[in-house]
C-alpha cells in the first residue's frame, strides 16, 4: 500500500522558527536589561571631574546634567532599537568614534583570540581527557587532573598578569582558562561511557582501547559534549574581559572595560546584545546538533 | 582520597580561624603605615615585609583573607536564597509563570556574567566607602549568580511536586503549605546546599578579577583581590617571592574548596 505524502515535514522549520523566535527576544530583553541595569545604578551620570574639590555644587550639577540627559530608559531604549534598524548603533562618547565602526575595528581581533582559544582549549582538553580515560595507570590522568584543577584555581587576570610578565602571547591565557573546565567535563563524561554495560562487553570481547573511545564512548558523550561546546564559548567571552584589558589586546573585552571605566552607556549596551547573541547562537546550535546527534527533532 | 579531603578541610578551617582573629593575630591594623619602612623585606616585626605605602603585608594579608572569605559564602547565600525563591515559584506555579521565570534565567545564563558585572560594578558612583564597595561588590556577584542554580531548583520541585508522595499527600488532604515545608523544602536542602559551597571559590575569584581591574574592593580595604591587584606595578616572576603571599593563598584555598566539594559537585 502507497503511503499518503503530505509534504515536507513542517516540524524541523518550525523548531527552527522556534529558535529564531527565542534569540530574538533573549536578545531584546538582553539588550534592555544592559540598559536598565546600567540606567538605574546609582553612579550612572557621574563623571570623575565631579572629585575636583575645587568645583562648586553648582558646577557639579551642571556637570550632571551634560552626562546624563534627561531621558528615560524607555525613551533612551526606543531611540536606540529605532537607530538599530536603520544600522546606526550609536556613538561613543568616550572613544569619540562611532559604536559601529568600533566594533568593525575590534570585534574580529575577539573573534580570532576566542576561536583560538576554543581550538586549542578543545584540542588540549579532549586529548587528554581521552588519554586519561583510556591510560590503565592513574598517573596520566593525575597530572592531567592537577594541572587542570592549578588551572581553575588561578584568576584569569593573575594568569594574564603571568603572561604579559613572561612576554608570551595573551591569547594563550583565554585557550588556558577554556581547557580545564572541557578536560574535567570530557573526561567525567567519557569515564561514564566506558563504564556502560555494552562498552564493557565490548572490551571483554577483545575490543582495543582506541576502538573502544572512538566507536562506543564517544558517540555516548557526543550530545553532552556538544552542549558544552555552547557553553565553552560565553565561558571564553568572559575570560576576553580581564585578558585583553591586561594583555592589550584591542578587542571588544578590553572595550567593554574602557566603556565601564568611562561610563559609556551607548558602547555598554550594544556590547551586550552582541555578546548575548554570540552566546544565544553557540548554545542554539548546540543544541540543534545536539538534538541531531541524538537523532531527534532538528 | 579521605585523607587529602580532611587536609583540605583542616586547611580552610584554619585559613578560616585567621582571618576571624586578624585582629588579634595580626602585628598591626590593615591601614597603618610605617612610613620609614616602604617595601621592607621580611623581618621579625613584618613577617612578609610591608608594601610601597609602609603597610605590613601579613596583616593586610590576614583581613584580605577575612573579607574575601567571609563575604564570598555571604553572596553565596543570597546567590541560593534568590534561587531558591525563583526556581521554587516557577517549579511550583507551572504554565506561564514558569515560562517567564525561566525566560528571564535563561537570559542570565545567555549573557557572560562578568561584562554584566563590570558594567554595573563600573557604573557605581565614584565615592564609595570601601566598606560600600565591598559590601556592592559581593552583593552583586550574588545578585548575578543565581541562574544556572535556579534552573536545577525549578527542576527538582517540578519532579517532587508530581511525585507519588506528594500526590498522597495531596489526596489525603495536606495543604500546599504543608506539603512545602514539610516534604519539598527539606529534599531541596542537599541541591541548594551543594550550589552554595559550589558558589563560594566562584565568587572568590570574580572578586579577584574585577579587584585586579579596579573595579572591586576599594582601598585601603584589603581583599586577596586587592593585595592581588600590586602584582601589576612589579613583575609577577620577581625575586621577592613572599610579595606572591595573597596568590599562594587564594590558590590554596580554592583548592581546598574544590577538594573538599568533590561530593557536593555530584548533587549540583
Amino acid at each position: 500500500m502507497g503511503t499518503l505524502s503530505l509534504g515536507p515535514d513542517p516540524r524541523p522549520m518550525i523548531s527552527l522558527l522556534k529558535f529564531a523566535a527565542r534569540i530574538l527576544v533573549i536578545l531584546t530583553l538582553g539588550g534592555f536589561l544592559g540598559a536598565t541595569l546600567v540606567r538605574l545604578a546609582p553612579g550612572y551620570g557621574v563623571d570623575q571631574e565631579e572629585l575636583d574639590f575645587r568645583l562648586s555644587s553648582s558646577s557639579i550639577q551642571f556637570l550632571r546634567q551634560a552626562d546624563s540627559p534627561n531621558v528615560s530608559l524607555f525613551t533612551f531604549y526606543a531611540r536606540y532599537m529605532l537607530g538599530l534598524l536603520h544600522g546606526n548603533l550609536g556613538y561613543s562618547r568616550n572613544l569619540q568614534e562611532p559604536v559601529r565602526q568600533l566594533l568593525a575595528e575590534r570585534l574580529p581581533e575577539t573573534l580570532k583570540s576566542v576561536t583560538l582559544a576554543l581550538v586549542l582549549g578543545w584540542m588540549a582538553g579532549l586529548s587528554l581527557a581521552m588519554a586519561a580515560a583510556l591510560a590503565r595507570n592513574g598517573l596520566l590522568s593525575a597530572a592531567a587532573s592537577l594541572l587542570a584543577s592549578i588551572m581553575l584555581c588561578i584568576p584569569a587576570a593573575v594568569l594574564a598578569l603571568l603572561f604579559v610578565d613572561a612576554q608570551l602571547p595573551g591569547r594563550l591565557v583565554l585557550a588556558l582558562i577554556v581547557f580545564p573546565k572541557i578536560f574535567q567535563y570530557a573526561r567525567s563524561l567519557l569515564n561514564r561511557s566506558v563504564a556502560l554495560p555494552h562498552v564493557l562487553l565490548a572490551h571483554a570481547r577483545g575490543a582495543g582501547g582506541l576502538r573502544i573511545l572512538l566507536c562506543h564512548a564517544l558517540p555516548v558523550a557526543g550530545p553532552q559534549l556538544l552542549a558544552l561546546a555552547g557553553v565553552s564559548v560565553s565561558m571564553a567571552f568572559a575570560a576576553a574581559i580581564p585578558v585583553e584589558a591586561l594583555c592589550d589586546l584591542p578587542g571588544i573585552g578590553q572595550l567593554a572595560w574602557q566603556a565601564a571605566l568611562g561610563r559609556d552607556l551607548v558602547v555598554l549596551v550594544n556590547l551586550t546584545m552582541i555578546v548575548t547573541l554570540v552566546t544565544v547562537l553557540a548554545n542554539s546550535a548546540a543544541e540543534l546538533a545536539s538534538r541531531a546527534s541524538r537523532g531527534g527533532e532538528t | 582520597m579521605k585523607l587529602f579531603r580532611a587536609a583540605a578541610i583542616a586547611f580552610l578551617l584554619v585559613v578560616c580561624l585567621a582571618g576571624l582573629l586578624a585582629n588579634v593575630v595580626a602585628p598591626a591594623s590593615c591601614a597603618r603605615q610605617f612610613r620609614e619602612q616602604p617595601d621592607a623585606p621580611p623581618s621579625h616585626a613584618h613577617w612578609l615585609g610591608t608594601d610601597d605605602l609602609g603597610r605590613d603585608r601579613f596583616s593586610r594579608l590576614l583581613y584580605g583573607t577575612r573579607v574575601s572569605l567571609f563575604l564570598a559564602p555571604a553572596a553565596a547565600a543570597l546567590a541560593g536564597v534568590l534561587a531558591a525563591l525563583i526556581g521554587g515559584v516557577a517549579g511550583l506555579a507551572g504554565g506561564w509563570i514558569e515560562s517567564c521565570l525561566m525566560a528571564a534565567t535563561d537570559l542570565f545564563l545567555s549573557m557572560p556574567w562578568l561584562f554584566l558585572l563590570v558594567t554595573v560594578r563600573a557604573l557605581l558612583p565614584l565615592d564609595v566607602s570601601p566598606w560600600a564597595s565591598v559590601t556592592i561588590t559581593f552583593a552583586l556577584l550574588g545578585c548575578l549568580g543565581w541562574a544556572a542554580a535556579a534552573r536545577v531548583v525549578c527542576a527538582d520541585v517540578r519532579t517532587l511536586w508530581s511525585s507519588d508522595a506528594l500526590l498522597l499527600g495531596h489526596a489525603s488532604g495536606s495543604s500546599g503549605l504543608h506539603l512545602l515545608r514539610w516534604h519539598i523544602v527539606p529534599r531541596l536542602k542537599p541541591v541548594l546546599w551543594a550550589q552554595f559551597w559550589i558558589s563560594i571559590p566562584v565568587f572568590i575569584l570574580s572578586e579577584a578579577n574585577l579587584s585586579i581591574l579596579g573595579l572591586g574592593v576599594a582601598e585601603p580595604l584589603p581583599s586577596w583581590g586587592s593585595l592581588l591587584s600590586e602584582l601589576e606595578s612589579f613583575p609577577v616572576f620577581t625575586t621577592q617571592p613572599w610579595q606572591l603571599a595573597p596568590l599562594f593563598l587564594l590558590v590554596a584555598t580554592v583548592s581546598c574548596f574544590h577538594l573538599a566539594l568533590q561530593n557536593q559537585e555530584s548533587w549540583a
